[in-house]
């Protein structure tokens, strides 16, 4: 069977890796190209690249720097940001990304989901939903940025971007993004249970153990970290032995 | 000197980077007589089986491609590009290149599909040849991506095996075909090594 998956994330602005909390107060966190290479030589399963305000500032995505850090891995890329279209999904797959993930541009037209998997394969089309709790126990998907409720339940609009024909549904927590209180187990499980496609938990990783949680309580299939990774505070190798020792199936060998 | 077959439906840009950082020689063709004269062939990546299909078809080379595969051209498939060669799929009733004998059929919902991730791949030990592709990689993980696998008619033409729920082909061999389920281009060191395997045995 697949092993659990880790997965670093480079959140980008103006071809810049930045990390925030909760989807704000950004800091620099380095260069892409530096920060891929390194993660690719340490073991990590597979890389996402967030260019995170090309909706908000209605552009596309920077294809110059996705084409430099394809380059830089042999390792699963994947990339997201401003996918409005099937033509931008194509120019990413060009650029060298191997997956696409979909978020605003999915929801204010699910169209996109199936018109992508039909073009490229389910395999290719990840929905990248990221998620607010707005009552207990409750969590809607938010668009633009995490600026704005779109009214969709996260678990509904999951399970229905599912049977669109997305692959993966890459999970964000907007409430413990940055935060380091570790991932929102609870909604991780709930989507994880009522899609047939792997999750990637994303959100909150503050320390070791709260990877185990994510695959052990939240049955999530991956997860994804930042900001933890980013600034050395766990270094995969380490991380990576820690879950082996819990009993959690990863790839260890490079 | 590999040909890539450009069939504008999936990825080329990975498995570019990689033979571009291996020192491989290749050009990338979408065009009937780049294949005519291709020494080895690769056809890759990503995609769905039925725009695969129609892609190949519209720039008409499925019919060139059958042609060199079957004169003994040595040819490289990967993903989608080892299940083109079947007969049909499952994925979109899609009628493929017919090239090696088989269909290729969808996971069972048992398991999580698409199967997305790093899984174990076991040579085949009773195959000489895959013995020497999988030199340094059987036993290791590779990195997949895929929803239908493929079904040979022949079991000799199997090259390696994985577990995702049910034994599968991942990898299958024959005098001049290697294809792989899983992405070598993107599987680390394992994927590197088995592209030098591949290298060594065919080019």
């Amino acid at each position: 069977m697949t092993t659990k998956r880790i997965i670093p994330c480079l959140d980008m602005t103006e071809g810049k890796v930045v990390k925030g909390i909760q989807f704000v107060s950004f800091r620099d966190a380095g260069d892409p190209v530096t920060l891929a290479k390194k993660y690719n030589a340490e073991g990590a399963d597979e890389l996402v690249f967030l260019d995170i305000t090309a909706t908000v500032e209605n552009r596309p995505i920077l294809l110059d720097v996705v084409r430099d850090t394809a380059k830089a891995v042999t390792i699963p890329f994947s990339v997201g940001g401003g996918v409005r279209s099937v033509e931008d999904m194509r120019q990413l797959l060009r650029a060298g990304a191997d997956k696409v993930s979909v978020n605003t541009g999915a929801v204010t037209n699910p169209a996109l989901i199936t018109n992508c998997a039909n073009a490229f394969g389910s395999q290719c089309v990840v929905l990248s939903l990221d998620a607010k709790e707005v009552a207990p126990g409750r969590w809607n998907a938010y668009i633009n940025g995490g600026t704005k409720d779109s009214g969709l339940s996260a678990i509904d609009w999951a399970t229905e971007a599912a049977g669109l024909g997305a692959g993966e549904i890459l999970l964000t927590s907007i409430d413990r993004d940055g935060t380091k209180t570790g991932f929102e187990t609870e909604l991780t499980r709930q989507v994880s249970r009522m899609v047939p496609v792997p999750v990637i938990a994303s959100g909150g990783a503050g320390t070791t153990e709260d990877f185990v949680s994510v695959f052990r309580d939240g049955e999530a299939d991956a997860a994804l970290a930042a900001s933890l990774f980013h600034f050395k505070e766990v270094t995969i190798p380490e991380l990576k032995r820690f879950l082996a020792q819990s009993g959690i199936p990863v790839r260890e060998d490079l | 000197m590999i040909t890539v077959i450009d069939c504008g439906a999936g990825n080329i840009g990975s498995i570019i980077n990689t033979l571009t950082s291996l020192g491989m020689d290749f050009t990338v063709t979408a065009d009937p007589v780049g294949i005519a004269e291709a020494s080895a062939l690769l056809l890759p990546g990503v995609g769905a089986a039925g725009a695969g299909m129609r892609n190949l078809k519209a720039r008409r080379l499925d019919g060139i491609i059958r042609k060199r595969v079957a004169d003994g051209v040595p040819t490289l498939g990967i993903c989608l590009g080892m299940q083109l060669l079947f007969d049909r799929s499952q994925e979109d009733d899609a009628s493929c290149l017919g090239i090696l004998a088989g269909n290729v059929v969808r996971f069972n919902e048992r398991q999580k599909v698409p199967q997305i991730g790093w899984n174990t791949v076991t040579a085949n030990d009773e195959n000489v040849r895959a013995r020497r592709l999988f030199d340094g990689v059987s036993g290791r993980q590779c990195y997949f991506v895929n929803s239908y696998y493929p079904i040979p008619a022949d079991p000799n033409i199997v090259a390696a095996t994985t577990d995702y729920g049910m034994v599968f082909a991942s990898a299958v061999a024959t005098d001049n075909i290697f294809a792989t389920q899983f992405h070598p281009e993107k599987s680390g060191r394992a994927g590197i090594q088995l592209l030098l395997n591949f290298r060594k045995e065919y080019l």
